[in-house]
């Protein structure tokens, strides 16, 4: 509610500014104008919202299902743990700003770079707190699942890796956050459609509050990304949320 | 709470052949020392045990003197330095509860069956069935998360008979159970044990529990741990806590204990 009468107030005193000052609109353009863009330039938007929504789907769908696997592996194995470790944090300090344009220039204006640098950028939050998900499991939980008899796998599938969703969630929503911008960042460096080559183009042609429309909704369409994963926390782990004391 | 006549009669967790021996002589256990420069852990220094088929033996001794490394050898959860530990395999319950929270209370039950390859459905009956015994009724589908501390630890105990094993290693199992519902679930564990006899290593730092439970009481040394005496507890069940044979084993431990 406080958080809606700030939005608005914030909102209110833009508009305000922008009349009051007679500012250029291609410098700053007023709320109104942006609604306004919203409107006129819909389906543009939209053509080119479906295009960044799907780099930023399919981004996390790589990212998730590589950082799994790499998470898993290291898990179940010292050897790559020391040797992937490293690697997997390093790969954190590459500047995407200087290696998105090399992407293109190997693998062109299409989807191939975009999914690259989406993935390269949310595969470290995926794969950090599914790990320590999995290193945090009880080492009691354990010892009970070999007095069972179970074999590892067993233990695994039966002990570790329901405890590690939680972890994978957690990863699922950091990612979201940062593959918008990744998205953004991959279409400048060079594209032929999208949300980021819109404002791209946008800006240089004066059109400046349909670069703030586009941003808008790649806000919107990330807010709502993360709420989902939100509630599907709350619905398929309701336990995680429950007593404290007997989590693994 | 529980109805003997009709878990003897389903036997739910019956074993299939006779109840297994427990058999420790002369063992001890060192662990390396805990961080650089200090001095290794002595956990154990020549321990003998013996559980008969069916028998309860309760240990009890001051905080670290080795209880949960004798239940982890007894367990073959880690293997003794010198000395040999003879045992069948063994089931093991802690003091916490160890339940999986995102799992119901009959499939934690089932749990070890499943490890066994038990089909879900067959598994969830038998699970549901000894739930039913112990009280749970209308909980199998509750997580560990809405239950009490006494029902998680009956979901555990549950667990750890249906895993089959004969013998029971119980690490002070209701310690984290406040003092009413402890006594309450030492009675509960009496009763459970005499439908359904196991052998059982019980480790304690409650004097009061290792009598009220046990044939046969050892009372162990501080670090590193061997039993220092050896007290049988010859009292019919089921006993009453104010038996003065029982207070009088009790201030006999505690004696002991103290030397």
């Amino acid at each position: 509610m406080t958080a809606l009468v700030l939005l608005l107030a914030l909102i209110g005193g833009w508009e305000a500014y922008t009349r009051l000052s007679g500012i250029d609109e291609f410098v700053l353009p007023a709320p109104t104008a942006i609604a306004t863009a919203l409107y006129d330039d819909r389906a543009l938007l939209w053509s080119n919202f479906t295009v960044t929504a799907g780099e930023i789907g399919l981004g996390m769908l790589v990212a998730i299902v590589l950082g799994l696997a790499c998470a898993v592996a290291i898990h179940f194995s010292a050897g790559l743990r020391r040797a992937l470790y490293p690697l997997l944090v390093g790969s954190q300090t590459i500047p995407i700003v200087l290696i998105a344009p090399l992407l293109v220039a190997w693998w062109g204006f299409g989807l191939a770079p975009k999914l690259a640098i989406v993935a390269l950028v949310c595969f470290f939050p995926i794969v950090v707190p599914t790990l320590d998900a999995l290193d945090r499991v009880d080492a009691d939980l354990r010892k009970l699942m070999r007095t069972f008899g179970a074999s590892r796998w067993q233990t695994f599938r039966m002990v570790e890796a329901p405890a590690a969703m939680p972890g994978v969630l957690t990863g699922a929503k950091l990612s979201v956050a940062i593959a918008a911008i990744a998205a953004t960042l991959a279409e400048l460096a060079g594209s032929d459609a999208g949300l980021g080559n819109l404002m791209l183009k946008a800006i240089p042609q004066f059109e400046t509050a349909r670069a703030f429309a586009a941003v808008l909704i790649l806000s919107a369409f990330s807010v709502a990304l993360f709420a989902l994963l939100a509630l599907a926390e709350r619905r398929l782990l309701p336990w995680a949320h429950q007593s404290r004391g007997t989590a693994p | 709470m529980l109805t003997r006549t009709r878990a003897a009669e389903e036997a739910p967790t019956q074993v299939e052949s006779g109840l297994g021996s427990v058999s420790l002589r002369d063992v001890c256990k060192t662990f390396a020392a805990p961080r650089r420069g200090a001095d290794p852990v002595a956990a154990l220094g020549g321990l003998s045990l013996r559980a008969r088929a069916g028998e309860i033996v309760a240990v009890v001794g001051p905080s670290g003197c080795g209880k949960t490394t004798l239940l982890e050898l007894v367990c073959g959860l880690s293997e003794p330095d010198t000395g040999t530990v003879d045992a069948a395999p063994a089931a093991l319950m802690a003091q916490r509860d160890l339940l999986l929270p995102w799992r119901s209370a009959v499939d934690n039950a089932a749990l070890a069956l499943r490890v066994a390859g038990v089909p879900r459905g067959p598994a969830r009956e038998r699970a549901a069935a000894l739930l039913h015994d112990f009280g749970l009724a209308g909980f199998e589908r509750a997580r560990p998360g809405e239950l009490s501390g006494g029902m998680r630890q009956r979901v555990a105990f549950a667990r750890t008979l249906l895993s089959g094993r004969t013998i029971l290693c119980l690490d002070e199992p209701f310690a984290a159970l406040d003092a009413l519902t402890r006594q309450e679930m030492q009675d509960w564990l009496a009763g459970a044990l005499l439908a359904q006899p196991r052998t059982v290593v019980l480790v304690t730092h409650d004097v009061e529990e290792a009598i009220v439970l046990a044939d046969r009481v050892l009372v162990m040394s501080p670090r590193p741990g061997r039993v220092v005496a050896t007290l049988e507890v010859d009292v019919p069940r089921p006993r009453r806590r104010s038996d003065p044979a029982l207070v009088a084993l009790r201030e006999r431990a505690l004696r002991e204990l103290r030397a």
